[in-house]
């Protein structure tokens, strides 16, 4: 999430981190919340929040994370195994519920987002494998009267070498949860590592080859009815009055009822519910935005950005820094809203009791779900169970809980459980968006093209406007600068300022947040910078770089692999960017042809990352691929756009995706590393975009500065 | 108004509007979740089944249109992750978040069924249909022709040429057609 992703932020976050692990692990001992766990499963021996095991010799991991493709669900069972020395063959995992001990300490909640996961998890998914081991060691010694020095753990099993005993984790498991929790356990050395750092097979594959998986939508309860909700299409609009006789006529159609988002039709199917919704007749009030459009939009940013705004950074005098050029560059760059468009729509399951509310949801906040539904039902958020489906996508959408208010809010009025399904309309057109931005560049360049100053206004629509209010500071909201606030290039003289713009149009956390864009603005008017140098690109950046050896260490890498400098076939052109996001840095290289027409093709992408010590390579390549062709649609494709208060776009006609016809070659490199680990889910995402536009620059002479990159730009 | 058709190998009846796409009688009035549903339109793939051996979309197709044929349904397509697309799936680790994979692996079984030696072409022409956002289309490219192999290898003895694999094949067309 946006609140990690400043630096600053991040620095402080990672301190509570530290401390706020220790806090959970130590937490979590209390014998109190032992037992409420080992009550709620009542044949498992629960070790500890992450660990659990049967006499069967079944070890189950609980992942505290959401699953929506990532592979933590395999990522964090490795990290506890490790430590565990079980049989990997004999992993089992649950997803966790929703409880206090599961929150991470970057959110002061439980969820997944801001490529955190693995980063957060690191050291306490260690700590709860080895503490296990060490209470199953000790339940060992006691069994056999040996010190418990003497004992090792291999395999699933404990093993005593002296006496050639050996006893599985399974049967010294009900023993070992009565073993005092050892209050500091050691951790191996990473030399040492059997699994992590191995390329190792995704728990959930087979799950997902033959239609097993449960995804949200897929969740069927005994009584559920299906309902899905009419939304007013003006952002800010409400209902002023309906007609629902047409509606309730059609058979299968059980309720119609109006809900705070709109007229929701209940039915006992989802097909039946989509019928009723097309029968109704809704008069909207369409409230005060009914005459905003990307152009009125746009004309507030640009009309913000005339004067100065909130400084976000200031380093040296840039005005004099400018003053002293011996050439000044000036650019405007603009990026529009993107939707997350997720394979699954939004949808919730929700049954409401006097005695409480079970939830099943593909939520990727936890916390706020199980509070959303407290506070609608009524009951204790203690009370709100909360299942965690597989997510079918995430991408930042699924940390809102608008789905989980609506299928509450119904179940409640229908005294049954309830799953409410949105349609690819409704997903595309009431979405939270990935903030419009427009900024101001300005930069000065010395009789070397080196530069002296370098100036940046940003008016952007703020995230945290709608998401944590409490977390802007005298009017800044850090996600809407990162990517450009932090440039990482020497240059002596900074002015960054920023306009907050809050808006109609609904903010959310989209794949690599404010650096999707703002990574694309900085890292394009770089480019220009080494134009107007006469510099190649790639060694403009790198002599810029000096003092920052991570980022160097990838741009050198994709520059390597990619073959920068050597011939090209004829009509083929590279492009390249780089760029630190939620601490894992990345370059990546694109090759790119323009047909006639203008259309862009990109034919090969090679990335270079650096995330510290990497779990799972498989995985991570999988990351790092998605999140390239993640960052192509956004670049080449998809743009949301407004008219008269609502959104143009509807369904993958008109915001389409890119398809299998249309992927590159994609290479991706990891710098080795024992650094602590941090994400990967992100961070591949903003290097995209600048590095086509910066391909198109070499192939045309032309600068593309607003996204997506359209033909019409080129032809 | 019943409709009678075969249903991952048996034969199925339902009782419910004949307009009802096929895709909301398998989730919604038989529990069978492995089908989904992403678009409602027919421009995802999401959604793809396999009616008489064709990949279609069930989003767009009423139940009225299958009286008498046979679907072939993710959960048909083996009774043990053993067709080739799967194992090859699993191989490689394809999915992500895998909502789409059921409908990748409908639409990459019926190619192989037609074409058990695609081209990257024949690749690109056949999965085209199916979105995927996680990115998953590198691995689904290497899988198919990773199945095509594992195929060929089952199909025949260790020396044969894996170019006359015959067109038609009972274990690509799946176990329930």
């Amino acid at each position: 999430m946006s609140a990690i992703t400043n630096p600053l932020d991040r620095r402080s976050f990672l301190k509570t981190g530290i401390a706020g692990a220790t806090g959970l692990v130590i937490g979590f001992y209390l014998p109190g919340r032992r037992e409420v766990l080992a009550a709620a499963s009542a044949t498992p021996a629960v070790l500890n929040a992450w660990v659990h095991i049967t006499p069967d010799d079944k070890v189950t991991i609980l992942i505290s994370k959401s699953e929506m493709g990532q592979g933590v669900e395999t990522s964090l069972a490795m990290l506890a195994a490790e430590e565990l020395e079980c049989d990997w063959k004999r992993i089992h995992t649950e997803f966790a519920p929703a409880d206090k001990v599961y929150y991470d300490p970057a959110f002061g909640m439980q969820g997944t987002g801001g490529s955190q996961s693995i980063h957060s998890c690191w050291e306490p998914m260690r700590k709860a494998g080895a503490t296990a081991r060490e209470m199953l060691i000790g339940a060992a010694a006691q069994k056999w009267g040996v010190d418990a020095s003497e004992c090792r753990a291999e395999n699933g099993a404990i093993v005593h070498s002296a006496t050639k005993r050996r006893a599985t984790f399974g049967s010294l498991a009900v023993a070992a949860a009565q073993i005092p929790q050892p209050k500091d356990v050691k951790l191996k050395d990473p030399s040492q590592f059997t699994i992590v750092g191995k390329p190792t097979k995704r728990l959930d594959t087979p799950k997902k080859v033959n239609g097993t998986a449960e995804f949200g939508i897929d969740v069927r309860r005994p009584g559920m009815l299906h309902a899905s909700v009419e939304h007013c299409p003006v952002f800010g609009g409400k209902v002023a009055s309906f007609d629902a006789t047409k509606a309730k006529a059609i058979p299968g159609v059980k309720d119609v009822i109006q809900i705070p988002t709109g007229v929701a039709v209940v039915a006992d199917n989802t097909w039946t519910a989509f019928q009723g919704r097309k029968a109704l007749d809704i008069k909207w009030d369409e409230g005060p935005n009914a005459a905003v459009s990307s152009a009125t939009i746009r004309k507030s940013f640009e009309d913000a950005c005339e004067t100065s705004g909130v400084v976000s950074r200031k380093e040296g005098d840039a005005a004099a820094g400018l003053a002293s050029a011996a050439q000044k560059l000036e650019a405007v760059y603009e990026a529009p809203y993107q939707a997350h468009a997720t394979m699954e729509p939004m949808n919730g399951t929700a049954d409401v009791r006097a005695d409480g509310v079970d939830l099943w949801v593909p939520t990727q906040f936890q916390t706020p779900s199980q509070g959303m539904a407290a506070g609608i039902a009524g009951v204790k958020p203690d009370d709100v169970k909360v299942h965690t489906t597989y997510l079918g996508g995430g991408f930042g959408r699924r940390g809102w809980s608008d789905f989980v208010a609506e299928s509450t809010i119904i179940s409640k009025a229908m005294g049954a459980p309830v799953q409410v399904t949105w349609t690819r309309e409704d997903d595309t057109q009431h979405d939270y968006y990935r903030p419009a931005s427009y900024i101001k560049m300005s930069a000065g360049l010395d009789a070397n093209g080196k530069p002296t100053a370098f100036t940046a206004r940003v008016a952007c629509d703020s995230i945290m406007s709608w998401f944590f209010p409490g977390s802007i500071k005298n009017g800044l909201d850090s996600s809407s600068v990162e990517g450009v606030s932090d440039i990482a290039y020497d240059i002596p003289n900074i002015l960054v300022d920023y306009h907050l713009m809050a808006g109609p149009i609904p903010m959310g956390f989209w794949r690599s947040v404010g650096a999707s864009q703002n990574g694309f603005f900085s890292e394009g008017f770089v480019d220009e910078l080494a134009a107007a140098a006469k510099k190649d690109p790639y060694e403009y950046r790198r002599d810029l770089l000096a003092k920052q050896p991570r980022l160097l260490g990838v741009l050198n890498l994709a520059a390597q692999k990619a073959g920068w400098g050597t011939p090209l076939p004829k009509g083929r052109f590279r492009g390249i960017a780089c760029l630190e996001a939620f601490s894992t840095y990345a370059a990546e290289v694109v090759e790119i042809s323009i047909d006639k027409d203008g259309t862009v093709n990109v034919h090969r992408v090679v990335a270079a990352m650096d995330c510290g010590r990497v779990i799972n390579p498989d995985t991570a390549e999988g990351q790092v691929s998605g999140a390239i062709v993640y960052g192509i649609t956004a670049a080449l494709k998809t743009e949301i756009t407004i008219d008269r208060g609502r959104v143009v776009q509807t369904n993958f006609d008109t915001n389409p995706m890119l398809r299998m016809n249309e992927v590159p070659k994609i290479e991706v490199y990891f710098v080795p590393s024992e650094e602590t680990p941090t994400g990967l889910g992100e961070p591949a995402v903003p290097p995209v975009a600048p590095a086509i536009a910066n391909a198109i620059f070499a192939a045309t002479g032309k600068r593309l500065r607003r996204l997506p990159f359209k033909p019409e730009d080129l032809a | 108004m019943a409709t009678h058709f075969t249903l991952n190998g048996k034969p199925e009846t339902v009782d419910v509007n004949p307009d009802m796409p096929l895709l909301w009688v398998l989730r919604d009035t038989l529990n069978m979740t492995g089908t989904k549903f992403g678009c409602g339109m027919a421009l995802c793939g999401a959604c793809t089944v396999h009616i008489n051996g064709d990949p279609i979309r069930s989003c767009v197709t009423p139940i009225s249109a299958i009286a008498g044929k046979r679907v072939t349904t993710i959960e048909g397509l083996s009774p043990d992750r053993s067709h080739p697309v799967q194992r090859a799936w699993m191989e490689i680790d394809v999915p992500q978040c895998g909502y789409c994979q059921s409908g990748q692996i409908m639409t990459a079984s019926a190619l192989l069924a037609k074409t058990p030696k695609p081209t990257d072409a024949q690749i690109d022409d056949a999965m085209t249909g199916n979105i995927c956002r996680c990115g998953t289309y590198p691995r689904i490219r290497k899988a198919i022709h990773r199945a095509a192999e594992l195929h060929a290898a089952s199909a025949k003895p260790a020396s044969a040429s894996a170019d006359d694999v015959p067109s038609t094949d009972a274990v690509l067309a799946g176990g329930a057609e």
